[in-house]
């Protein structure tokens, strides 16, 4: 060996803060709200590069709405926004009380993440499919999907559309443009991208939207979604939500500390975004964007959500156990419930009192809810599915195998 | 009626179909321009436009998972994985998401594809080109699994495979494709033109998933035998002397039990040859199956004749292939028992 070359070493990347740590987010550049300009929807994606590197606001630390991407919603919508985020952060308090009491076996909240889901939804249209990963929950809120029949899907009780076949929360809802949530990650991704490009194969005007978490992007789906997007240009908005957090994996793990999640997209020639993923309006705005976008023939857009996942990854999860209990209070992009209310004071259409009054009306709304959604049965108790759900629709008809193992069963 | 080879036969069944449902698209590696690289497309993309039979980048895990998107939206993707040996990057897509879709979501979305592939050996193909992996699908909760054996079935099976509701894995043995194969491969080879099951009917008649089909009837013994080794278990019987029955299974799931246990009842006998590696393999499943239920008939104990449990070699082709040779002494074996 000749002496300039030293024994090779292993990196291992580190997040900056473990328990016990103080949280330090200043190597994070956060553009000021308004910074990043809004292309038309035909933009040659290698023109907007830079925006893979930057990310799209559109509230100010004042609660103003500034820049390009602001002006798409109405004050009413933004009432509802709010809404439909207070009744996610509602429902994931409760669901996780009541997996705590036994009723159910598991659940896992949003907490932090509502405004991606919630504001997405809003800019989809009736007939477009989601596929979801499994926190995502704000694109069933959002389009008013009843609460009491998600409820009975987490409690598998005798009113789960899903019969107790799949663990709570893994929800699905062709109607409301929610596919069938999987446990295997990042399976769903390239899946969407089939579905769109059957929508372009249909002639069809309906567009998909695929989901996917930061830790999640390394799998192998995750490169199969941008190649089949990028190869038959498919009407579909790829969405990388990344809460920092995978498990206990920081996204360094997925990412290897260079570049964004984003800039992965410039590879595949695919229009790629970062956003503000606790900004209700810039979600909106840059999803409204590429949904556009992928509706008028222009190809897939891929976005990366920058937010923070502030609860546990589940109910299974001990955050404090790999990162600091304060880290969620120093996230620089703060709340999405605090900062659309301030810039709904802001602009003189909201106050404290209002909020308070709409937090409690959320919640009694949720408790409603699952009152009756309890009355129906929990795990542990009441109306539950019956045995014999488990032996149908694993085929279309049931083959003569599974009724002899069904009359073995003795259903 | 027309006579065709294994090949031309497939690429009917894909041709009547997708003239009669424009919901049947049809891509895969080399699928469209070029007709796959045993010609089982050609000319389609010609004849329905890119639009409905095109090429795939390869990945298998992509190629499966937009076909999934597909059938979800509510399209009949009819899709080729290139060599059944390069199947296992889409098995996440295929045992985790393409089985389970209806069952998890309740019938609110539903997964019809047919996943094609060539499968097993006797071409030389070593490690990777000739692999018989039907025992890794058959284990899997809501797949049907078929492997036709002749022209005749190729097009029937493949088009009720298509007209299924759910997730069809469709095994060719490409051994088969120019003409039948009996293990003698020091013999000159034999075409479909020469063979009566090359005849295969116009239109869109079906051959039911789940019916098995007696090759040849016997009173001796009873052999269970799927693809290539039909008529390697033919050959076996005509050079042992021993008049076996046999039975090409034709769909693995659903099994038609009926027939095999009216066989092996009849019988009291009964061998089970595959190509694929013996340990875990489909052969144990019959033989659970046939102990469970012909107890009492059996005479003899059941006798397996597959490929060595060791991957598949080059050099090695005809001494891991399990020849009519193997299988004629253990039909004489299991007489003797």
């Amino acid at each position: 060996m000749s002496n300039d070359v030293r024994p090779l070493s292993l990196n291992v990347p580190e997040p900056g803060c473990r328990p016990g740590d103080t949280p330090d987010f200043s190597d994070f550049e956060i553009p000021r709200a308004g910074a990043v300009g809004r292309p038309p929807i035909d933009v040659d994606p290698d023109e907007i590069r830079d925006m893979a590197f930057s990310i799209v606001r559109v509230l100010n630390k004042e609660g103003e709405a500034v820049g390009e991407w602001a002006g798409a919603l109405s004050v009413d919508e933004l009432h509802e926004g709010l809404r439909h985020m207070l009744i996610l952060r509602a429902f994931d308090a409760r669901m996780l009380t009541a997996q705590r009491q036994g009723k159910t076996s598991f659940y896992m909240q949003h907490l932090g993440e509502e405004a991606v889901s919630c504001a997405f939804s809003r800019a989809m249209q009736p007939g477009d499919m989601n596929f979801p990963t499994y926190r995502q929950a704000g694109l069933l809120i959002a389009r008013d999907y009843p609460m009491v029949t998600m409820m009975n899907q987490i409690f598998s009780n005798a009113e789960d559309p899903l019969h107790g076949r799949q663990l709570p929360i893994m929800y699905s809802s062709k109607e409301h443009g929610f596919f069938s949530i999987s446990g295997n990650l990042g399976t769903q991704f390239v899946q969407s991208v089939g579905w769109a490009m059957a929508s372009a194969i249909s002639g069809d005007t309906r567009i998909a939207a695929g989901w996917i978490g930061d830790g999640s992007t390394a799998e192998s789906d995750f490169h199969a979604a941008m190649v089949f997007a990028s190869t038959y240009k498919a009407p579909v908005v790829l969405n990388i939500v990344n809460n920092q957090w995978a498990i206990s994996t920081f996204q360094g793990i997925a990412r290897g500390g260079v570049g964004t999640f984003a800039a992965r997209g410039h590879g595949f020639g695919i229009a790629s975004v970062r956003v503000d993923g606790n900004d209700y309006l810039a979600v909106h705005a840059v999803a409204k964007w590429a949904c556009e976008r992928a509706r008028r023939g222009h190809g897939p857009t891929l976005i990366e959500h920058v937010t923070y996942r502030a609860g546990g990854h589940s109910t299974s999860d001990d955050p404090s156990a790999y990162r600091s209990r304060r880290e969620a209070a120093a996230w620089p992009l703060g709340d999405p419930i605090e900062r659309l209310k301030q810039h709904l004071i802001t602009i003189g259409a909201w106050s404290d009192e209002r909020h308070a009054q709409a937090e409690a009306e959320v919640m009694d709304e949720v408790i409603t809810a699952q009152k009756t959604a309890e009355a129906v049965g929990t795990l542990a108790s009441g109306k539950q599915p019956s045995p014999r759900d488990m032996f149908e629709g694993v085929y279309e008809t049931m083959p003569p195998h599974l009724i002899r193992q069904r009359q073995e069963a003795g259903f | 009626m027309a006579r065709m080879t294994m090949i031309e036969a497939v690429r009917e069944a894909h041709d009547v179909a997708m003239e009669a449902d424009e919901r049947v698209v049809v891509f895969g590696e080399d699928v469209g321009y070029f007709g796959g690289v045993f010609r089982c497309t050609a000319g389609l993309q010609a004849k329905y436009g890119s639009s409905r039979c095109f090429d795939a980048p390869i990945n298998e895990a992509g190629i499966v998972g937009s076909a999934i998107g597909m059938a979800a939206y509510g399209l009949k993707p009819v899709i080729e994985i290139q060599f059944a040996d390069y199947v296992y990057p889409a098995f996440d897509q295929i045992v985790s998401e393409a089985a389970r879709l209806r069952h998890r979501s309740n019938g609110d979305f539903t997964c019809p594809i047919v996943i094609r592939m060539p499968t097993g050996g006797g071409i030389f193909g070593g490690q990777t080109h000739s692999q018989s992996p039907e025992g890794l699908f058959t284990h899997v909760s809501g797949l049907k699994v078929a492997m036709p054996s002749n022209p005749r079935d190729a097009k029937g099976l493949l088009l009720a495979a298509i007209a299924d509701p759910d997730p069809v894995i469709f095994l060719e043995p490409k051994r088969l494709y120019n003409g039948p194969f009996d293990g003698h491969h020091d013999k000159p080879l034999v075409s479909w033109k020469d063979h009566p099951l090359g005849d295969v009917p116009d239109g869109d008649e079906v051959v039911s998933l789940g019916k098995a089909a007696i090759r040849r009837e016997g009173s001796d013994v009873t052999v269970l035998a799927y693809g290539t080794m039909v008529y390697v278990a033919q050959a076996a019987a005509e050079e042992s002397g021993v008049d076996a029955e046999v039975i090409d299974l034709r769909t693995l799931i659903p099994l038609d039990l009926d027939a095999i246990t009216g066989s092996v009842r009849k019988t009291g006998r009964c061998v089970i040859v595959h190509e694929a590696t013996r340990t875990s393999g489909f052969g144990a499943e019959l033989m659970s199956l046939v102990q469970e239920s012909c107890f009492y008939h059996l005479e003899a104990p059941m006798i397996r004749v597959t490929g060595w449990d060791t991957p598949y070699p080059h050099a090695q082709e005809w001494e891991y292939f399990p020849g009519p040779t193997r299988v004629a002494e253990a039909l004489k074996k299991v007489m003797e028992d």
